[in-house]
């Protein structure tokens, strides 16, 4: 496998949808080649840092005007019914 | 109550820890398996169908699980508080008044998602009408994506408070063009996945690999400049 290669099946490598036999020989060129085994690993702590950040907070005044318009809304209905 | 499963990141990778919605889990040494979205508790079809039959507080439980994700998908894709309020109050309202018309080919949520998706996209072409098109040509050669190769050491984000981290996140993925960014939340940040993502959006599942690749890999040359080099601080 050549760099380009990894690149392509980079994706796939990182979801775990590799076939074994690519994932293997993928593997093995990363063992040797310094770059493409830094694009891995940095392209994988990118994922793994936005999935560690902090959730958005749903502030209190949002939710509530949120459930207000949709009791509005329940509200109206019912009325045409 | 019904088991609720969360994987809203679904990196393989063997042994590193993760926190999922304020849970932290550590991701075993196991080969990989295909991955599905497992975000949506086995019950919602079920309030789907009180709600449509009337029930309100079966709607309202729709909204209860789902309201924080929504929000937090509105934020991201369009970087504004308001906007944000805007798609999730409208992605509910007018799922609730299209009821009916979902006929449970899709999850709810993957429906709901769609609709706000939709709503948030709205919002961006308002802003900046020649940057939002889901079909625009993908035209940045792969080779410049490659330039800055550098270690980033074992824990480049612990350089960062956590304040200045969200700045930074929230700087990058606001940086990104739509086209990368919705796919990047909804596979990487939201758990969605490729499939469901490829409905979501309306493209094809090649298309959501595609660009899936090039919003991680430009997220990494972005966030280069801060990390790289980390192991020496």
């Amino acid at each position: 496998m050549n760099c380009k290669k990894v690149i392509l099946e980079l994706t796939s490598y990182l979801d775990g949808v590799l076939d074994a036999s690519v994932r293997i020989d993928l593997e093995e060129h990363l063992g040797r080649c310094t770059d493409c085994r830094l694009v891995v690993d940095t392209t994988r702590k990118t994922i793994q840092i936005f999935c560690n950040s902090e959730p958005v907070p749903l502030p209190d005044e949002v939710r509530k005007r949120l459930h207000t318009a949709l009791l509005e809304r329940f509200r109206r209905n019912s009325k045409t019914i | 109550m019904a088991k609720q499963i969360m994987v809203p990141c679904q990196l393989s990778t063997a042994g590193f820890s993760r926190r999922t919605l304020g849970a932290r889990r550590i991701v075993g040494a196991t080969d990989p398996k295909p991955l599905t979205s497992t975000i949506v508790r086995d019950d919602e079809a079920q309030l789907v169908s009180a709600a449509k039959a009337g029930d309100v507080s079966a709607f309202e439980e729709l909204v209860n699980r789902y309201e924080r994700k929504i929000f937090r998908l509105g934020m991201n894709i369009t970087q504004n508080r308001e906007d944000a309020e805007d798609v999730m109050q409208d992605a509910f309202l007018k799922s609730y008044l299209n009821l009916d018309r979902f006929q449970g080919e899709s999850r709810f949520y993957t429906w709901l998602v769609r609709i706000a998706v939709n709503e948030a996209l709205m919002k961006l072409r308002k802003r900046r009408p020649k940057q939002v098109s889901l079909d625009e040509p993908l035209t940045e050669e792969d080779d410049s994506l490659f330039r800055e190769i550098e270690d980033w050491g074992p824990s480049p984000e612990q350089r960062f408070a956590q304040t200045e981290l969200n700045e930074i996140l929230t700087q990058v993925i606001g940086d990104l063009e739509p086209i990368f960014r919705v796919v990047f939340l909804l596979r990487d940040v939201e758990g969605i996945s490729t499939e469901e993502t490829a409905q979501i959006v309306g493209i094809s599942v090649a298309a959501v690999k595609s660009r899936l690749l090039r919003a991680r890999l430009k997220l990494r040359q972005k966030l280069n400049k801060y990390f790289r080099g980390s192991e020496s601080h």
